[in-house]
């Protein structure tokens, strides 16, 4: 009763915070509350027995979705605009689809009763019965991410490879609304000159000291979690997305309160261009090698002679291309958008 | 009241559902309509955990326990899966605003089709 006590009050909390969300006109103000609510999501997700989602969630919904949005803001403005529009036909159809959906609801099964169809499938059979020795991966989560959808989980990540690829060739091109005039020439040339030259950072005064230490304490042990949770995946909650996720974080922490040349320094931008392709490539590779192995794309039991310890070899190497590329993403993104105030600031806006 | 507790979950997805929906589709604002995405997107992840657990079972990271009952693990992967790849598309979507502000001066959706009315 505990339990369901505490599930209620978080999600009156939620829905409170997601009306918040919707009503606030500072932009600065909802992106906080989303921040918000993604935690607890989070905190819900433990609930329903979800450690890895919730994990996720917390490092990306409440972490790096939030730095994003911010990141948006400082180059955009957080003040939304009164609209003239009236908003009756919206609230008409959103009304009419959750009036449906919450009718469809009473079909559903109760919530946690064991004998669902999601429940009952031979796949969830498959899953939690033959997989301790067909894998041999205590956490079951990764095993199905990475070995039975392993072909599916190899989709995702191009889709995060190719989502970092477009930021940055979004982001980091010069402005060509101006193209035609001609001064606009010049000023791209000078404003290149700027960013090869960078500052040596900002002059650190009484306000960054606090960041200043406190980051540097916490920074290596971000890091080194990081890397325990890449690769504790096997046998506790986490794996390379969250894995990537959190040192991408310690990544953008240092830039945050340092300053982005620091950080572009210890990574600059080819690099993370570079790791970006390496991890996609390490997935596919070990697909590749499987095949020439004589297994199917992604069969990680041909790749040692006892296919238990194939499947754990193929594990690894395929969660660390995961980390690899969900770490240079997360950072090809953030640079994107911290890089581009600096493009803007250099072109004297 | 039996019925509340039995389906609660669902109704808050449907809520969240509703308040993600109605805010894309309201507000003229990119940015809050990106908010609204979002908040979308969280309210079907709490569907699909919702649909994974099991009443009594622990979190699908095998123990020694013989008895034990583990909650479905392949909505957990779906959707693990879902949360990163959701926050790179919505990377996306904020660059193609901040172009947008550049390209228009604003990021209201009714300045911006005012401008290319005039046009």
């Amino acid at each position: 009763m505990m339990e369901e006590f505490t599930t209620i009050f978080l999600m009156l909390l939620l829905v409170v915070a997601a009306l918040a969300v919707l009503y606030v006109r500072n932009l600065f103000v909802a992106t906080m509350l989303l921040g918000a609510v993604s935690f607890l999501m989070a905190l819900i997700f433990v609930i329903l027995d979800a450690v890895d989602v919730a994990f996720t969630e917390a490092a990306v919904g409440a972490g790096i979705s939030t730095v994003l949005f911010l990141g948006t803001l400082s180059l955009v403005g957080s003040e939304e605009k009164q609209s003239k529009r009236k908003s009756l036909l919206p609230l008409l159809v959103s009304l009419i689809i959750g009036g449906t959906l919450v009718y469809a609801t009473f079909e559903l099964p109760t919530v946690g009763s064991p004998d669902t169809p999601v429940q009952t499938s031979r796949l969830t059979e498959r899953f939690l019965n033959q997989s301790p020795t067909e894998i041999g991966v205590p956490n079951l989560v990764t095993s199905v991410l990475a070995s039975y959808r392993g072909y599916d989980t190899f989709g995702e990540v191009t889709v995060i490879f190719t989502a970092g690829i477009a930021v940055l060739m979004i982001l980091r091109q010069m402005r060509s609304r101006r193209k035609g005039e001609d001064d606009n020439e010049d000023k791209d040339t000078i404003s290149f000159e700027k960013l090869d030259a960078p500052e040596i950072g900002p002059s650190p005064s009484i306000h960054d000291l606090v960041p200043h230490v406190v980051a540097k304490l916490l920074i290596p042990f971000v890091l080194l979690f990081g890397l325990y949770v890449q690769f504790h995946g096997d046998f506790g909650p986490g794996g390379g997305f969250q894995a990537g996720v959190i040192f991408a974080a310690g990544i953008i922490l240092y830039s945050l309160v340092f300053s982005l040349d620091f950080a572009q320094k210890l990574l600059p931008v080819w690099l993370v261009e570079t790791l970006l392709a390496i991890g996609v490539l390490l997935y596919g590779g070990v697909g590749i090698v499987s095949m020439l192995n004589g297994g199917n794309f992604l069969d990680y039991n041909v790749l040692s002679a006892d296919p238990v310890a194939g499947q754990h070899l193929g594990i690894l190497l395929v969660e660390l291309g995961v980390g690899i590329t969900v770490t240079a993403a997360m950072l090809a993104i953030f640079y994107g958008f911290a890089g581009r105030a600096e493009i803007r600031d250099a072109e004297g806006e | 009241m039996h019925s509340f507790f039995d389906h609660y979950n669902y109704w808050i997805f449907v809520i969240l559902f509703v308040i993600g929906l109605y805010t894309v589709m309201s507000r003229t604002n990119l940015i809050k309509k990106m908010i609204g995405l979002s908040l979308f997107q969280i309210s079907v992840f709490l569907f699909y955990i919702t649909l994974g657990k099991i009443e009594g079972g622990t979190a699908p990271i095998l123990i020694d326990d013989p008895n034990a009952v583990y909650s479905n693990p392949l909505p957990h992967v779906l959707i693990l899966t879902a949360i990163v790849v959701g926050v790179a598309t919505t990377a996306l979507g904020l660059a193609l605003v901040v172009r947008i502000k550049e390209a228009y001066g604003t990021i209201d959706e009714e300045d911006i089709l005012q401008q290319e009315d005039a046009r």
